[in-house]
């Protein structure tokens, strides 16, 4: 007797073999022999890298150990960054005053993720940025309220890197728009003077301007002067990136059909209004996802500074470990500084994702 | 009107960080500034590179501080301005630093074209070879036929190259770009010796596996004295950067130490009474406080004590005095008479 025989068709139970893991496998990774051979090698060698990695990296690791614990060890030795942690991060800021850098840094970090949502983008965040910044230069110089002075000079680590990237961002961009809108200006004085500084500057890599600001810049100063290294060093960014931006929001100037620029005349708006009110909304916005490759670069670019001495957050690191003590563990403190990196440059590229599909108006 | 007040709040923050620094002709104006700015290395061991809290150590850093000593009597009067090679002297000849003390070797062309004044040596180094102990090499004279690891383009590879030839002996470099890389390579036994600047063979030593396995040998094939700098045009300056030195180098000959100052003023002799400016003169003749040499044994110590506890034998470089001994002792330290 043959019961299945009289069962409906639809009460049988697919077969293992179309749905499931197993189906998902044969279709995605074993369908045709050459696959099945990739994936077979593919398992291989990740087989070899990952378990001695994990190993390398969870078990036979130290988190929190003296140099000399680490030199018996196989594993990864974290312990580099706990053991330095205040000179990685803060560099010379004066001990006993570290919470003034670390809760200026909480106050830039808090005042971006509260400018996020774009319903907060009214007067009064330009007010709580205004005051946000007077107060973190506030906190970081001292001065006032019992808190000693720190110089320039002596800002490094993190806060260094985040104020060169933050304020070589935020300057670069208008100064970029300013030079976009200037190339493609009628007058030729002005348009020759953007054409000769946006080429001049891309002509060059960012390295030999920093050396120029840091190294025969001084020498043209009237005797005396000088000129903190710091400054010189952000000015070189600033400049650098902005023609780089320049580029970006000229390719969505161009971008516009000039049936936008002729409505804009019909409906009486002058050059200024017709740019501020029609073009430039629309071009910037075209323009978000090539100036936020250019917004990540420039963050990367600022570990430049290491080349002219200023102590970032990886010439920092470097200098720890020039420290005989802890120069066997070059890896694991690059490793910890391409995480940092990384988590910054996600955030600024995922929030820029967020950004292009808020102001998508399905043009 | 916003944008004027932008371009105003702007300009205000900029001008906060512009320095008018009257880095002058003379001694009056670095005293008159009331610190020192001293040039420094920013990532050699023991010679100039800030701890783990952040605080400048080392054998070049002590020599700024003994300078900020004799002027201002306080060795902490003092502003590190960390200098890559290719900045050090620019810094120097647009006066945004006073002195330097960055491990820079005195050589003729600096001294004259570059426009410098270098003044005693605080430390007199020069290439060396290491190599594992296992070998039983004695001598550089038995390396014919070696495997050098040695660092490319540098004075190092060619000073290398040329001690083999002037001996008859075959050198087969392997060169390697980083410093860190060429250590672990000659750990790993890739090549037979490795070259350096002595000073940095220690420090790489210091690094092994095991360190007692390595040998550095006794021969250094090149000259490297080391020395602070200043610009020219400043001799009353440069007497005193010079005489600094030379006070360390004087306290360690005549047994004067920062333990030891304070008894010492009380000697009979006469020329620890003079160095110590219990008999006047020398400060007035240099125009600074009478009591300067006292302040730099006192707060910085005296050669032998910043060598030690900067490169000396029980720290991680572990250098042996060797050059850098007195004159007494088989080296070249030689301080001239304090009178």
């Amino acid at each position: 007797m043959n019961d299945t025989t009289n069962n409906p068709r639809e009460h049988l139970a697919a077969p293992i073999r179309k749905i499931g893991a197993i189906a998902w496998l044969r279709e995605n990774l074993f369908n045709t022999w050459y696959n099945s051979v990739l994936t077979i090698l593919t398992l291989a060698v990740l087989w070899m890298i990952v378990p001695p990695l994990f190993s390398w990296a969870f078990i036979n690791s130290l988190w929190d150990s003296s140099a000399e614990a680490c030199r018996d060890i196989d594993g990864a030795c974290w312990s580099i960054i706990p053991r330095n942690v205040k000179f990685i991060f803060l560099g010379f800021y004066p001990t006993g005053q570290e919470w003034r850098p670390i809760l200026a840094m909480l106050l830039l970090l808090g005042l971006v993720f509260y400018s996020k949502e774009r319903k907060r983008w009214k007067k009064a965040l330009g007010w709580y940025w205004s005051i946000g910044l007077i107060v973190m230069g506030t906190l970081m110089y001292g001065g006032i309220f019992g808190m000693p002075i720190v110089e320039p000079a002596q800002w490094s680590g993190l806060p260094l890197t985040l104020m060169l990237s933050f304020f070589g961002i935020v300057a670069a961009y208008p100064l970029g728009v300013l030079l976009a809108l200037g190339r493609r200006s009628r007058l030729p004085a002005i348009k020759t003077l953007c054409v000769v500084y946006i080429e001049m500057i891309r002509g060059v890599p960012l390295i030999s301007l920093l050396f120029m600001s840091s190294v025969m810049f001084p020498l043209f100063l009237p005797e005396g002067v000088t000129i903190d290294k710091v400054l010189r060093a952000q000015a070189a960014i600033i400049f650098f990136t902005a023609a780089y931006i320049a580029e970006v929001v000229r390719g969505g100037l161009q971008a516009m059909p000039r049936g936008q620029y002729e409505a804009a005349d019909s409906l009486g708006l002058n050059y200024r209004q017709t740019m501020r009110l029609v073009i430039l909304p629309q071009a910037l916005k075209i323009v978000i996802p090539p100036s936020v490759g250019i917004l990540l670069s420039a963050f990367k670019d600022t570990s430049l500074v290491v080349i002219i001495a200023l102590y970032d957050i990886l010439k920092t690191t470097k200098v720890t470990l020039s420290n005989p003590k802890w120069t066997g563990y070059s890896t694991e403190a690059y490793v910890f500084l391409a995480v940092l990196y990384f988590i910054f440059c996600y955030g600024m590229s995922s929030y820029s994702r967020r950004l292009e599909k808020e102001l998508h108006t399905g043009r | 009107m916003k944008l004027v007040k932008l371009v105003a709040l702007t300009l205000s923050l900029t001008l906060m960080m512009v320095g008018f620094a009257y880095a002058g002709k003379d001694l009056d104006a670095v005293k008159k500034k009331g610190f020192l700015q001293a040039g420094v290395n920013g990532g050699v061991f023991g010679f100039g590179m800030p701890d783990e809290k952040g605080v400048w150590r080392g054998l070049d850093v002590d020599t700024a501080r003994a300078i900020a000593a004799a002027i201002f009597g306080d060795a902490d009067k003092i502003k590190y301005t960390p200098l890559t090679a290719q900045q050090r002297f620019t810094a120097l000849q647009s006066g945004e630093i006073d002195v330097l003390t960055r491990n820079a070797t005195r050589t003729l062309t600096r001294e004259t074209q570059l426009g410098l004044n270098f003044v005693t040596v605080n430390y007199y180094d020069g290439q060396g070879f290491m190599v594992p102990k296992k070998l039983g090499i004695k001598s550089a004279k038995e390396l014919d036929g070696a495997t050098v690891c040695v660092l490319p383009g540098t004075t190092t590879e060619q000073n290398a190259a040329d001690y083999f030839r002037n001996n008859n002996m075959k050198m087969n470099p392997v060169v390697i770009e980083s410093t860190s890389e060429l250590a672990k390579t000659f750990f790993a036994g890739r090549c037979d010796v490795l070259t350096s600047d002595a000073s940095q063979l220690a420090g790489t030593r210091a690094i092994a596996p095991n360190p007692k396995d390595y040998e550095i040998l006794p021969e250094i094939i090149s000259k490297e004295p080391l020395a602070p700098a200043v610009r020219q045009g400043d001799d009353n300056f440069r007497d005193v950067v010079d005489f600094s030195v030379m006070a360390m180098i004087n306290a360690e000959e005549l047994g004067i130490t920062s333990k030891n100052v304070d008894q010492m003023l009380k000697s009979k002799d006469p020329v620890i009474k003079r160095f110590l400016g219990v008999i006047p003169g020398n400060g007035k003749a240099l125009g600074l406080d009478e009591r300067w040499a006292y302040n730099i044994i006192k707060q910085v110590g005296n050669y032998g004590e910043v060598f030690e506890r900067n490169v000396g034998v029980n720290t991680t470089l572990g250098l042996k005095r060797g050059l850098n001994a007195l004159w007494t002792h088989g080296g070249l330290m030689y301080s001239v008479p304090f009178k």
